[in-house]
């Protein structure tokens, strides 16, 4: 579904990814694990068009994302939840999801995604008139992620859905990031909570500095002693 | 009594002059929001819709120093502000958007270079000029006043047609501008964009499309001012922008540069402070009290009255 050769980016000098190739298909939550600084958001930013490729290629459903905009990118299918949420502050609730719909061109089907949605994350439904700033941090990342889903993504990509959360915040936005699959949305999921990731994800793999160093399936790698001492503590 | 009527007469006139004010400042204000630019060029944008509200009326308006007919002055508020719209697109697309990633001080430095192009592009165009034009007045429109009129004769206080024109177009301007930004989809996206552009984009909002209609609304606006402020000296010249422009800005400062309502408060502020200083205190000194206005806020509360505290994104 999603493929990635020989993926090349730098900032100015900084050689920021060398050479990825990966793969996501259809239907399997893939994870892209590895410390800070190893380049996971970069990769999931090239995804989504933000920052272009010194060289390598971007393909989705078969068709090239390298040098889409990255509004059209989202009208292919293929949307992002960034890193640190980045909901809308000074809109209210409805109206992120709104923009998030920004793309949907089949109006008709709208209001029963606002109640997918809305039955997905209640605490949504709740809050509709609230300005968004004024959510916890579990509401506006339940918030970030129905936003995404509103553009009906084939693919969704996570960027840290867990940076900052709760322990317990963290148990239900992994639960609900299994629903989301199971109801045929395929996932890229973008971690430092590695023991999390792999533990809901098919397949794994494992950034470092740019490359990537290991890959494989997700109980596999979550087994192996390698990658226990170096991201799961032990 | 006599000076309480003058003050009423002040204040009256200090709205009228502080909706055309509050006008300019939406469209800075607006820019600003979007693409944190000070468009110190939005001034002359504002010259551009009066003299094409100028050749609008002089061309269709039969008697060329008379407006009598009034679908001939609606007809040049909206071809000037098309006309304006569509320079503010230009403008945007040709300077500023080359620039969207460089540093800010580099766009500012374009803003003025671009006000300085426009200013005297114009007095080299032959029908426009380095000389100021008489800009048609009101006449006859027997309606407004008769609303002068009575509004004089019940206290006292004289509202000319056209402050009673400026103050109302200000206002239907001002609430469509409130339901576009507030109940429509692209006003809706231009909040997600001036709040977080990459998350905007990463929701498939067309962010260049955003920019063009901000930067088209708040030329528009700029033209409809134009032609109010017009109306009012009665002229037209290529620098005519200047003054009303810097003015705004400092509106838009004073209300909290990125707020829409500040800008329509921080118009109306600057509009009395302006007449109230020329009839109580001296009309020589109304122009240092605006910007005194200025250096005062940006002591005490450089965010504004309505403004955000300013936060560091990480």
């Amino acid at each position: 579904m999603l493929k990635i050769e020989g993926l090349n980016v730098y900032y100015g000098t900084i050689h920021a990814l060398h050479d990825i190739s990966f793969e996501v298909n259809e239907g399997e939550i893939v994870t892209l694990i590895g410390a800070n600084g190893a380049g996971k958001t970069t990769t999931l930013h090239t995804i989504s068009g933000l920052i272009q490729p010194k060289s390598g290629s971007v393909s989705f459903m078969g068709k090239p994302v390298t040098g889409v905009p990255a509004n059209k990118i989202v009208e292919m299918g293929l949307c992002q939840v960034p890193e640190g949420r980045r909901i809308f502050a000074n809109l209210t609730v409805q109206e992120n999801l709104e923009m998030g719909a920004y793309t949907r061109k089949d109006k008709a089907n709208l209001k029963n995604d606002y109640e997918v949605v809305f039955t997905r994350f209640p605490r949504l439904k709740e809050r509709i008139r609230q300005i968004a700033g004024t959510l916890s941090g579990g509401e506006q990342q339940m918030l970030a992620m129905g936003r995404a889903l509103m553009s009906r993504p084939k693919l969704l990509l996570l960027d840290e859905p867990s940076m900052g959360l709760a322990p317990l915040f963290v148990k239900e936005i992994f639960s609900i990031i299994m629903d989301i699959n199971r109801a045929g949305t395929t996932v890229l999921l973008v971690e430092q909570n590695a023991n999390m990731a792999l533990s809901i994800a098919n397949r794994a793999y494992v950034l470092e500095t740019g490359s990537i160093v290991l890959s494989g399936n997700a109980k596999e790698l979550a087994a192996s002693e390698d990658v226990r001492k170096a991201y799961l503590g032990g | 009594m006599e000076l309480l009527q003058q003050f009423g007469q002040q204040m009256v006139n200090g709205i009228a002059l502080g909706s055309v004010y509050a006008l300019i400042a939406l469209g800075y204000t607006m820019v600003y929001g979007i693409v944190k630019l000070i468009n110190f060029a939005h001034g002359d944008v504002l010259m551009v819709g009066a003299f094409a509200g100028y050749f609008v009326l002089t061309s269709f308006g039969g008697d060329a120093s008379k407006i009598s007919n009034p679908l001939i002055l609606i007809l040049a508020f909206i071809i000037a502000m098309i006309v304006s719209a569509i320079f503010g697109m230009i403008i945007e697309r040709t300077c500023y958007k080359p620039l969207r990633k460089a540093p800010r001080i580099n766009l500012l430095i374009t803003a003025i270079g671009v006000s300085i192009v426009l200013e005297n592009g114009a007095r080299v165009i032959p029908w426009i000029g380095p000389n100021p034009k008489q800009f048609p007045t009101l006449k006859n429109i027997g309606f407004l006043e008769k609303v002068s009129d009575f509004i004089k004769s019940a206290t006292g206080v004289y509202i000319s047609p056209v402050q009673i024109i400026s103050f109302f177009i200000a206002v239907l301007l001002m609430v469509l501008l409130f339901y576009v930004v507030n109940h429509t989809k692209t006003g809706k996206a231009m909040r997600a964009v001036s709040h977080d552009m990459n998350a905007a984009l990463l929701m498939g909002i067309d962010v260049n499309r955003i920019i063009s209609f901000t930067f088209a609304i708040g030329a528009s606006l700029a033209a409809a001012a134009g032609i109010l402020f017009a109306l009012n000296y009665p002229q037209v010249e290529p620098y005519m922008g200047i003054m009303p422009g810097l003015k705004a800005f400092v509106a838009a400062v004073l209300g909290g540069i990125g707020s829409i309502p500040g800008a329509m408060l921080g118009g109306f502020i600057m509009g009395i402070a302006e007449t109230l200083t020329k009839g109580f205190i001296s009309s020589k000194l109304a122009d240092a009290v605006a910007f005194g206005i200025l250096i005062l806020i940006l002591v005490v509360k450089p965010s504004g009255i309505l403004g955000k505290n300013i936060r560091e994104k990480v």
